[in-house]
């Protein structure tokens, strides 16, 4: 146990406060204060990814009190990955937003920033259920602010869905946690871990509604159908960093779903075991039908690219449901390609629309956009990865994740619906890309908004991940599955985190 | 008292359900509001009913309640009440920004009518051409 494992979440705590002191200082300021935080986050999170890669848990027990009594912060493989996924996909939205004056938009944009990093970093660390609707709030709270960020009436709008479905799921989340509490008695995931093995036969009823209610408060989260309805408006019509940021948003739902529900109801739970799996299979491949569909039927680009996330969010969701440690391992990948590139499709998107000028980004016939050819040719590698096209990474999660499922009794089901989807999506986005790059108007009455380079490099940082992951493509796999191990070890997890002793008890 | 706190909670939980899922945003407030309230009570009895025994360490206490879910409940008050002030704010601010207080804000805003007009207007250019 080292005390340095706590700081990803303390330090983007700090780091707001500061930013409410900096304010007074101006603006500048904050964004310079604000940068160097996100890139001391990034630092803090290559060091905790170190930290965790020992495969022994770090476990830091907070007031010193033991495990099941007190609050645990557990850092592991998997943690550490979305800590430096995490600030990365910060680091990439915050430059964004700089250089292109989203920040300027409203008021506390930076505080907000660094508190939404705070309730991520907490959610991803914490190992203990009612500690991860704390953070699950804070993380909440500060993307209504981040979301509402600018103002506009489709995004007050918008907002208005995510804020009450989100209130919706949170007082589900205290239903689940209550249950859960009252028959296995405690709130640790660990110790849930250990008593769910004893609960007795009429209880297990109980335990596995409070199981499925605790998976649709994920649902929500991760827009598991038929709960993501509010995604589309949210993230279309928030700003365009905020909705690159969010594309961590949705993982939370799938990370909670693999640690909480993984690590409860794992195999060893009894009859309790995977209780959850056949549901997260089953509407994972609803999302994924649906989300195509609105791929397909999207009238503007942003929209359109909301659907993309929700059908890599989808295809996450058949990777946990068919449950076997390799669909974890191609989850892991798949995970790290969706969040950073589907980010850079809402950046993309943006640029789009500024440049389109009064057309912004609806699909329709309008006047060329500044330097068509280096974005346009952005765009495409975009499409081709976010699509799951050779020779990008999203073709080698798609495969990884298929070939997890050769041996699962819906393998045909998968294949059907993972290939078609594809399809129409490609189609869909040809036919935006098609229609934004050569389909334009050729009056050169109107004059296209010039493109903001420093802004644009942020994009094309976020694509050059997608080679990458294929160049890197072996040792991305084995980390993954080196993670997907650990959390099949579950034992591991529950004695790291019971048998931590507190400070001063080490030589008894 | 078992049956009477059951019966509280499902009442509460009832309406709460029932104004979330009406129309206008005052009642969704209140309907949330009362779902928290709901789930308030709901997790107080998760620590069973107990009447007349301390949740604090006494010596002359022949036995304890169950101390964690009042710690429970005290934060998700706080949360609640928080998530709900904010919620008022942001339903006032719909109101004055969309015209109405239709969650869905049933008239269609200015922002998709100028949205819709490019469609309409390269449509018309088409049918012209």
């Amino acid at each position: 146990m080292s005390p340095f494992t706590i700081l990803p979440i303390l330090l983007p705590l700090i780091g707001g406060i500061l930013m409410l002191m900096a304010r007074p200082a101006g603006i500048q300021t904050q964004r310079i204060l604000n940068l160097i935080l996100v890139s001391l986050l990034v630092g803090v999170s290559l060091v905790s990814f170190n930290l965790a890669s020992s495969d022994i848990q770090q476990v830091v027990l907070l007031g010193n009190w033991q495990a099941p009594f007190g609050i645990v912060i557990v850092l592991d493989r998997l943690s550490a990955m979305m800590l430096l996924l995490t600030s990365l996909l910060a680091l990439a939205a915050l430059w964004y937003a700089i250089r292109t004056d989203t920040d300027k938009q409203g008021q506390h944009f930076h505080v907000l920033f660094q508190m939404q990093l705070f309730g991520l970093n907490g959610a991803f660390m914490t190992g203990d259920v009612f500690n991860l609707f704390v953070f699950f709030e804070v993380l909440l709270l500060a993307s209504y602010g981040l979301l509402l960020h600018g103002g506009g009436r489709l995004r007050t709008r918008a907002g208005l869905h995510y804020v009450v479905i989100n209130l919706v799921g949170s007082t589900l989340f205290l239903f689940a946690v209550g249950t859960l509490y009252g028959i296995l008695g405690t709130l640790n995931i660990a110790d849930m871990a250990i008593a769910v093995k004893s609960v007795s036969p009429e209880d297990q009823g109980v335990v596995a509604t409070a199981a499925v209610l605790l998976l649709v408060v994920f649902g929500i989260k991760a827009a598991m159908f038929p709960l993501y309805l509010w995604l589309p408006g949210a993230y279309a019509y928030t700003s365009a960093p905020v909705a690159a940021l969010f594309a961590i948003m949705t993982k939370v739902g799938l990370y909670s779903i693999i640690r909480v529900h993984g690590t409860i109801f794992s195999e060893q739970a009894g009859d309790l075991a995977f209780v959850h799996v056949q549901w997260v299979l089953l509407l994972g491949l609803i999302t994924l039908a649906l989300a195509a569909l609105g791929v397909l039927a999207a009238r503007a680009l942003r929209r359109q690219v909301a659907y993309l996330i929700l059908a890599s969010v989808a295809t996450l969701m058949i990777a946990i449901g068919i449950n076997n440690e390799l669909a974890l391992t191609a989850t892991f990948y798949y995970l790290i390609h969706s969040t950073l590139l589907g980010a850079a499709m809402f950046l993309i998107a943006d640029v789009i629309l500024k440049g389109r000028g009064i057309y912004a980004d609806s699909l329709t016939k309008a006047i060329p956009i500044d330097r068509p050819i280096i974005v346009g040719s952005v765009f495409m590698v975009l499409a081709i990865a976010l699509t799951g096209m050779p020779p990008l990474s999203g073709f080698f999660g798609k495969v990884m994740i298929l070939n997890s499922a050769l041996s699962h009794p819906w393998f045909a089901a998968i294949l059907s619906v993972i290939l078609v989807a594809g399809l129409l999506m490609i189609v869909a986005v040809c036919r935006s890309g098609s229609l934004m790059f050569y389909s334009v108007k050729k009056d050169k009455s109107e004059q296209s908004a010039p493109l903001n380079k420093s802004a644009f490099v942020a994009v094309i940082v976020l694509m050059l991940v997608s080679p990458l992951m294929v160049i890197f493509a072996k040792p991305l796999n084995d980390m993954s599955s080196q993670i997907a191990a650990q959390l099949y070890d579950q034992q591991a997890y529950i004695d790291a985190v019971l048998t931590t002793l507190p400070h001063g008890e080490n030589g008894k | 008292m078992e049956w009477l706190i059951a019966s509280v909670i499902a009442v509460m939980t009832g309406c709460g359900v029932y104004l979330t899922l009406r129309a206008r945003t005052f009642p969704v407030v209140l309907g949330l509001t009362m779902l928290a309230y709901a789930v308030n009570v709901f997790l107080f009895a998760m620590g069973r009913l107990q009447v007349g025994f301390p949740a604090v360490i006494d010596p002359a206490a022949a036995g304890y309640t169950d101390p964690l879910p009042q710690a429970l409940v005290l934060t998700a008050i706080v949360i609640a009440f928080g998530m709900t002030a904010f919620l008022i704010v942001l339903a006032l601010k719909a109101r004055s920004e969309l015209g109405n207080d239709h969650v869905d804000g049933l008239h269609r805003s200015e922002d998709e009518r100028k949205a819709t007009r490019h469609n309409t207007k390269t449509d018309s250019e088409r049918s012209e051409s």
